[in-house]
């Protein structure tokens, strides 16, 4: 198949005399030696890599790699120094400048980390900027710049400026704009690397979502291994202007291929890997619906515990009864635990990844509790395993995953801190 | 004197330009009454300053009409109109060109230094050499004074658009004239807007001088009294035009900070 866009031996030297520096380079001379004696800096070394249509490519590395550079490289806001690239198998690297627009006008749009939005124009006059200075008729170029702008949820916002809008709005500017010309392929660089982290997910999420429909061919940069695997068809793997590793989410995380690449994985937080089936334990003890507030009451206090499961017919889920609660009936005399079970639960599908639980953690005051599509209790998963880290990086973590043994330790330690932490009012204790 | 007798035509074509320009600007200011001249002023006055500034205008010009100095006013205004304008017609355009090369901004930043610093009789000397005693060299020395800030500040402006948003505009296909135009110069506009505001100024600076030179108006009755040692009439020339400066300083001024306002409403 044809490759939607091919870089082949791609060099970028910054400095008075690249083309001498590369020659320097190139015999063997050291990046290090080469900027001591030149002052040259070497921002893309030698990189080969080629694009599907329709794929994410995902070019990931620490700051100062080069890939900003490279991407750069490719709509040629930097001339690289050597080397070709292609994009629909035509050769763009000695295109005239008139071609050089056509081909940045049609057929490639970038999104930029700081959004670079245009402060003197409407949000509708950026993202119809590109139609614009293709000189498609204004009534035109502005009901597509609408359409685009909807789909990106800021149908409202057309006649603001962008120092109106949040950093995530802005960015939502920032891909209509790019999205309005109908470009083939998305240059994005770091795009939501100047977001706060939960805009940030929300961000991808929509990007993925618009993805699925629009189909570009999409080359994303990003300093974040979480991001490259959760939005990588393919990742890329930059240190120092090369490119280490270059693969699929799986492939890079199983056979890191350099101590580099095998190092940001030990560091990947597994969370965006591990489901909630991996470490749910089973619940120490429930009550059924049909039981009263005296029954919930002596469980919990046999087992140590400030709430309680409660399950109907065939372990289905009805909520959670808190022991304020059961005294509190048991005081007044009441009998069922129909009026006294909150329904209003955390609950989550096994599948779900935990770093997705992470946020509904922090917020809850009671386990999460893991039910099928039937509402039957799976199991539970005690806050603190998702909150305290035990599932991020290291051995403990395989273990969690896999064994049920240390399934046990986790539910003693989670028991520990989440449930006695809070520990039953002495007044009670007699009337268990 | 090779210039002065080999190029005589072209000397007199430019003479017989800026005095018909100063000329036809004054009979256009003083043809509009003088009521509505400063209703208008007010309002505009009004509009881009606030009240505070619309009773300043109506009150001071009411001054100036009291004491009997409107038309020498108006000629003055006349005059830094024009040299105002011939200044932003060369320099607006010059401040663009240094922007785009730092070899055009190289040669050009000692030429401009050389304008400002140079006493101003030295440059008055062969000006009404080349156009006799009159208001046309009054009006050249004026260009040359009052030029270098519209220079200096068209080309910082443009130059301090952030690298990013050349750079968004760039990814999009824009040609080099669409990036200034819709860009650059937008984006440079409050920088060009101050250029404009200091180039006024420096050109109602110059009134006093250019009146030694036979360019009338309120330069012309404070030079009269300076000869003349007639302190209150100096005074109430003096006072026209720090009035007009003030008036025009705050009108341009807020022009260049209307696009922001604009936009926070
Ligand atoms: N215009 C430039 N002049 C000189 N060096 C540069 C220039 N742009 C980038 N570099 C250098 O090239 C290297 C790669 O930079 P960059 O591509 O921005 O990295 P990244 O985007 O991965 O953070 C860095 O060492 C940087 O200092
Ligand atoms: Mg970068």
């Amino acid at each position: 198949m044809a490759s939607k866009i091919r870089v082949k031996n791609l060099y970028k030297i910054f400095g008075p005399h690249p083309q001498q520096a590369l020659k320097m380079l190139r015999s063997g001379l050291s990046k290090e030696n080469l900027f001591k004696k030149t002052g040259h800096t070497v921002g893309v070394h030698n990189v080969s890599f080629a694009v599907q249509q329709g794929e994410i490519f995902v070019i990931m590395g620490l700051s100062g790699s080069g890939k900003s550079t490279l991407v750069r490289c490719i709509n040629r806001l930097i001339e690289p120094t050597a080397g070709e690239i292609y994009v629909d198998e035509k050769k763009i690297t000695r295109l005239p400048s008139q071609e050089l627009r056509q081909l940045r006008q049609k057929k490639l749009a970038m999104v930029f980390q700081r959004f670079a939005l245009f402060p003197h124009r409407t949000i509708l006059q950026n993202v119809a900027y590109g139609l614009e200075i293709q000189g498609v008729k204004k009534g035109i170029s502005e009901n597509r710049a609408q359409a685009v702008l909807k789909t990106v949820g800021l149908k409202e916002w057309s006649a603001a400026y962008p120092d109106q809008l949040s950093g995530g709005m802005q960015q939502r500017v920032g891909l209509a704009r790019a999205l309005a010309v109908d470009p083939d392929i998305l240059l994005m660089d770091e795009p939501f690397g100047a977001l706060d982290p939960l805009i940030r997910k929300e961000m991808q999420e929509e990007l993925m979502e618009l993805q699925e429909k629009v189909h570009k061919t999409i080359i994303f940069i990003t300093h974040d291994l979480d991001e490259a695997l959760k939005l990588g068809d393919r990742i890329a793997i930059m240190k120092d202007g090369l490119i280490d590793q270059t693969g699929t989410p799986e492939e890079i995380l199983i056979h890191p291929a350099t101590e580099y690449v095998a190092n940001f994985v030990t560091d990947v937080d597994r969370s965006k890997i591990l489901r909630a089936k991996n470490i749910m334990i089973r619940p120490t003890a429930h009550v059924s619906i049909n039981d009263g507030p005296r029954v919930a009451l002596r469980k919990m206090k046999k087992e140590a515990l400030s709430s309680i499961f409660v399950l109907g017919e065939n372990r289905t889920l009805c909520g959670i009864v808190t022991v304020e609660r059961a005294v509190e009936a048991v005081k007044n005399k009441e009998t069922g635990l129909q009026q006294i079970v909150q329904t209003d639960i955390p609950t989550t599908t096994p599948e779900t990844l935990i770093q997705d639980l992470i946020p509904v953690a922090a917020a809850a005051k009671v386990p999460i509790a893991v039910v099928n599509e039937k509402k039957k209790l799976l199991g539970i998963i005690v806050r603190v395993t998702v909150l305290a880290g035990l599932i991020g990086g290291g051995e403990n973590n395989n273990n969690v995953g896999s064994s049920a043994e240390s399934g046990n330790n986790v539910k003693e330690s989670a028991r520990s801190m989440d449930h006695i932490s809070d520990p039953l009012p002495t007044s009670i204790t007699g009337m268990g | 004197m090779y210039l002065r007798s080999n190029y005589r035509d072209f000397f007199r074509a430019c003479s017989g330009l800026i005095e018909g320009a100063v000329n036809n600007i004054e009979a256009l200011l003083s043809f509009i009454p003088i009521t509505v001249f400063i209703l208008v002023l007010v309002i505009l006055a009004w509009r881009l300053s606030g009240r505070g500034m619309a009773v300043f205008t109506l009150v001071s010009l009411f001054l100036l009409v009291s004491m009997n100095i409107w038309d020498e006013t108006i000629r003055t205004l006349a005059l830094v109109l024009t040299a105002t304008f011939m200044a932003l017609l060369s320099g607006v355009p010059l401040g663009i060109l240094a922007s785009r090369s730092d070899l055009t901004e190289n040669i050009l930043r000692p030429i401009l230094d050389f304008m400002q610093t140079m006493p101003i009789f030295v440059y008055l000397l062969p000006a009404v050499m080349f156009f006799s005693i009159g208001v046309v060299p009054a009006v050249l020395a004026t260009v040359v004074f009052s030029m270098p800030p519209a220079i200096r500040l068209t080309n910082l402006g443009i130059r301090q658009v952030p690298a990013e948003m050349i750079e968004a505009a760039a990814s999009f296909g824009s040609t080099p004239l669409q990036m200034l135009f819709k860009i650059q110069l937008p984006l440079a506009l409050p920088s060009i807007m101050a250029g404009i505001n200091q180039c006024i100024m420096l050109s109602l600076s110059m009134v006093v001088i250019a009146a030694m030179i036979g360019a009338g108006g309120l330069g012309g009755i404070v030079y009269r009294a300076i000869t003349r040692l007639q302190i209150g009439s100096g005074f109430e020339g003096g006072l026209g035009v720090v009035i007009i400066a003030i008036i025009l300083d705050r009108i341009t001024q807020s022009v260049g900070k209307e696009s922001p306002e604009k936009k926070a409403a």
